[in-house]
């Protein structure tokens, strides 16, 4: 058995260690799958901290990505444009300064997360899968019938955004800045998790009644855990769209909010490491069996059914023969 | 705007109410007695429209494919029952969107190897084909009349199952206390695989009637799945007769509202902007009543108490 500690250093210095070296020997598509493993994972790791430590089971996580997508989207294009988004009081016109639009991003995921959270925290259980579902729904939809950025077919940028001196458009540059985003969010759960706040979070998927008598209120933790669950998962999303240079309606679709969970669950469930582990699954294999077949999704349902029902602690638990750190 | 039209799109507005009244009622039935929450149900209505997309073509019977739907749907949900389902009655919730989403990738991914990624056509039968007299002058297709009539039917159907009869007595018990039920001495595992292979049937004969208007392609059942969970959450879950009221709820203001918003808005602004807002607005109207209703009543209309 492996000690978890290992399995996680393991992973975070091999997906650098890849990109690394594809850059070296000169493959950017390799670089590139790197890249997408970072923002993916990062994704996983915001919804982590509602669904792995909280036990919310947000099936909505979509919604956060595809707003963080569309915020940067939206920035940049009218930056590129000169169009301006806003006439008046003041005239703005958009920003292709990636720290501008990560400041945008989080200050407008963070409302949008509060919205969203007040409404759907009043509920519990399975009324919160299916509400979290539906506001994700409801954004899809209105993304692909809202046609001043593209509707259904999306929105194409022409360049990423800047960031200092950095030339985005190198690959590994672009890598080491999602990977930079990556390292903070690890940090960030994990300090998280470790604060009174975070036991707090902890205890209230345990036993609600007991968290109430020691005098604090559920709702109002879980409410922040969820924005700051939002935000870090917007981010992502914000990144993956720069990576692309390109948004689509298909970020918020549910599908992604499925895939999000699948990071979680095959990594391990409440495991701070869990979505990373999940991500580098997921994209590799995605790579190994697309490779030979179209049709590689009949596979990975089998593989998730055969996970959910057989190896409960995912990866991690397989490979460190260890229960989730409750 | 005429008050032809108005008519004619209320009836729609029942026509798809109904449908999702049968995609509902599996979903809500196999919650409150199984405590499962089934993202796959979707599937079972897709497979209903293909398995009567493919005994059309080769039968050419109208009549013959609504009843292949109804087969081949369940007992695809019975197989997956006693395969899968079974084992994620006792898991978590979070157990049973993982599974049942990977059903989904499975189920859609399985249909576009057998099928192809090309839709497919349903002919309605000569005798559904046209539209009939309504009161007052209007015309209104006989096919859709037909599936209200079917909608209807079936309602009632499941309402005196539930109500009347011995076995919806066990379904009413088994939503109370399962073991009680199961130490009275009634078999609860076939029950339970009866309850599932009911709603999938349920769910394929939606899928191939719908298929008919509409298209027969994959990924068609996750759109009117999601629909069907803002059905039972605002009904409350559990509850068929919630689930029968919030069915014709939202399906009437889904289609009222997407005719009458951009209607309303072009008095306001120049047309094309008041079509392009206002079916953004309208798209988003049901998940708005969604959240009104859980702010007034976190439960449903019918629930009762939360898991």
């Amino acid at each position: 058995m492996i000690p978890e500690r290992s399995i996680n250093v393991v992973c975070i210095s091999s997906l650098l260690i890849f990109s690394l070296a594809s850059h070296y020997i000169g493959e950017p598509y390799f670089v590139t799958l790197a890249t997408r493993i970072a923002i993916f994972a990062m994704a996983a790791i915001g919804l982590n901290l509602v669904l792995g430590f909280g036990n919310l089971i947000s099936f909505g996580h979509a919604a956060f990505f595809g707003f963080g997508g569309y915020v940067s989207g939206i920035l940049a294009t009218h930056a590129f444009n000169l169009e301006p988004i806003l006439d008046w009081p003041v005239i703005f016109i958009g920003t292709s300064d990636s720290i501008v639009i990560w400041i945008f991003t989080i200050a407008l995921c963070s409302v949008f997360a509060l919205v969203i959270g007040f409404f759907c925290l009043r509920t519990s259980g399975v009324y919160f899968i299916m509400i979290t579902l539906a506001f994700a729904q409801m954004l899809y939809y209105f993304a692909i019938s809202w046609p001043s950025y593209g509707g259904e077919d999306g929105l194409s940028l022409y360049i990423r955004s800047s960031f200092l001196n950095i030339d985005t458009m190198n690959g590994i540059s672009f890598f080491m800045i999602c990977f930079f985003w990556l390292i903070l969010s690890l940090y960030l759960t994990s300090r998280i998790i470790h604060s009174p706040f975070g036991l707090a979070l902890r205890a209230s998927r345990h036993n609600l009644d007991r968290v109430k008598s020691v005098g604090i209120t559920p709702f109002r933790i879980q409410l922040v855990a969820f924005i700051i669950s939002g935000v870090i998962t917007g981010v992502a999303g914000s990144l993956y769209a720069d990576l692309n240079r390109f948004v689509s309606p298909s970020l918020l679709s549910w599908q992604m909010s499925g895939e999000l969970i699948v990071f979680i669950i095959i990594g391990g469930v409440g495991r701070i490491y869990g979505p990373l582990i999940g991500a580098i699954f997921f994209v590799t294999f995605e790579q190994i069996f697309g490779s030979y077949t179209d049709h590689w999704q009949v596979f990975l349902g089998l593989l998730i059914i055969v996970t959910v029902l057989f190896a409960r602690g995912g990866l991690i638990g397989f490979l460190s023969g260890s229960r989730a750190n409750e | 705007m005429t008050f032809e039209l108005c008519v004619e799109q209320l009836l729609n507005g029942f026509q798809f109410g109904f449908m999702l009244f049968l995609m509902s009622a599996g979903l809500t039935l196999i919650f409150g007695v199984m405590g499962l929450i089934n993202l796959a149900h979707g599937s079972f209505y897709m497979i209903g429209a293909f398995s009567a997309a493919a005994v059309s073509a080769a039968l050419g019977s109208f009549w013959f494919s609504l009843l292949a739907s109804l087969i081949f749907a369940s007992i695809a949900g019975v197989i997956v029952e006693i395969v899968i389902i079974r084992r994620l009655y006792d898991r978590d919730h979070l157990d049973q969107v993982l599974a049942t989403f990977a059903l989904i990738l499975l189920f859609s991914e399985s249909v576009r190897w057998i099928f192809g990624a090309y839709p497919l056509y349903l002919d309605v039968p000569d005798i559904l084909s046209g539209s009939l007299q309504i009161i007052g002058g209007i015309y209104y297709s006989k096919y859709r009349l037909f599936i209200i009539l079917v909608g209807l039917l079936l309602a009632i159907f499941l309402f005196f199952l539930i109500g009347k009869t011995n076995l919806g007595v066990q379904i009413r018990a088994g939503q109370h206390d399962r073991e009680m039920i199961s130490a009275l001495g009634v078999d609860i595992s076939k029950l339970y695989t009866f309850l599932f292979g009911l709603g999938a049937a349920l769910a394929g004969l939606a899928g191939a009637l719908v298929g008919t208007i509409q298209s027969v392609e994959v990924g068609m059942g996750e759109p009117v799945l999601i629909l069907a969970f803002v059905v039972i959450v605002i009904g409350g879950i559990g509850s068929i007769k919630g689930a029968f009221m919030a069915s014709l709820i939202v399906g009437c203001v889904d289609t009222m509202g997407r005719f009458l918003v951009p209607w309303i808005l072009m008095s306001l602004t120049d047309p094309s902007t008041a079509m392009s807002i206002g079916s953004a607005i309208a798209s988003m109207l049901i998940y708005v009543l969604m959240a009104i209703v859980l702010i007034v009543k976190p439960t449903g209309f019918f629930g009762k108490g939360l898991t």
